[in-house]
């Protein structure tokens, strides 16, 4: 149990994301809807992210903390008036703790009708070499 | 400045305290009303939200349905009404896969939308881009707005 324990991707959350530090664009944030699972070679995250763009989506891993982030376009209507409006749109922003080491080479992320899924190979354990001390 | 703090105090004590508290309370809670952001709402369901735009000529429908197909909408026009339904769905991954986080949901959804003009139903376009779904919609010649010129 422990070992599993280990392994847990762990969430830091954000219900009301009020905006980053490093980032001073005006807009709202949101937290992107996210599916994390691992198996044994790879851990996968798929984050419900619509609107946004291959290139205007950001990912960032460092010191095993991902940070996704993602700007969308606004929409150009042109002049256009609002009669009903239900949902808001706005950038994305969530950071993730891996508690894996991750192979960073092989990081593959796929965006596809507003999905992202993102593989992190895991690396490889070591394998245990053994030492033998020579006498003398 | 004595005489007001004279008047205010014994009649606050006269009340019970807790009617206080209870004012404070409601107070409170009126303060997190407010401060309600409107994107909470954006977790209502697979249902998919609306925005409604018009311009002079169309009316703009648009719903966030990220991973849904093209293929797997229905779009109708009946009347004035435009039904949007389909049904999203999440691929099974392999076996042995351990979850951590399940946030995104699958299934099936239907919604009808009453627009506030007559249409044009010959004209009415569905386009889904990067999980945005777009529908434009004609207005009725009737509906548009006609440019009166005052002599």
């Amino acid at each position: 149990m422990a070992d599993t324990q280990s392994k847990e991707l762990k969430v830091r959350e954000k219900q009301e994301v009020t905006g980053p530090a490093e980032q001073t664009a005006p807009g709202l944030v949101f937290t992107p809807a996210v599916d994390i699972f691992e198996t044994e070679k790879e851990i996968t995250l798929l984050a419900d992210m619509p609107g946004v763009k291959p290139d205007h989506l950001t990912i960032d891993l460092r010191d095993n903390t991902l940070t996704l982030s993602a700007d969308i376009e606004p929409m150009d209507d042109g002049d256009v008036e609002k009669i009903l409006v239900e949902y808001e749109t706005g950038r994305y922003y969530r950071q993730f703790t891996l508690g894996e080491m991750i192979n960073q080479e092989n990081i593959d992320a796929k965006l596809n009708d507003g999905v992202l899924r993102l593989t992190l190979p895991k690396v490889e354990k070591a394998t245990p070499k053994k030492i033998t001390v020579a006498t003398g | 400045m004595i005489y007001r703090r004279f008047l205010n105090v014994p009649t606050w004590r006269f009340r019970s305290p807790f009617e206080e508290l209870h004012r404070m309370r409601q107070q409170l809670d009126q303060l997190f009303e407010d401060s309600a952001t409107p994107h909470q709402r954006l977790s209502a369901g697979v249902f998919p939200l609306i925005n409604l735009t018009e311009d002079k000529d169309n009316y703009y429908v648009r719903a966030e349905l990220p991973g849904v197909k093209g293929e797997e909408l229905d779009i109708q026009v009946t009347g004035n009404n435009l039904g949007i339904s389909g049904e999203r769905k999440i691929a099974a991954e392999e076996k042995g896969a351990r979850y951590h986080r399940r946030e995104r949901e699958a299934g099936r959804f239907s919604r009808m939308i009453g627009l506030p003009g007559d249409i044009n139903s010959d004209k009415v376009n569905a386009k889904i881009e990067n999980g945005i779904l777009t529908v434009v919609v004609a207005k009725a010649e009737a509906a548009k707005p006609k440019q009166i010129s005052v002599k």
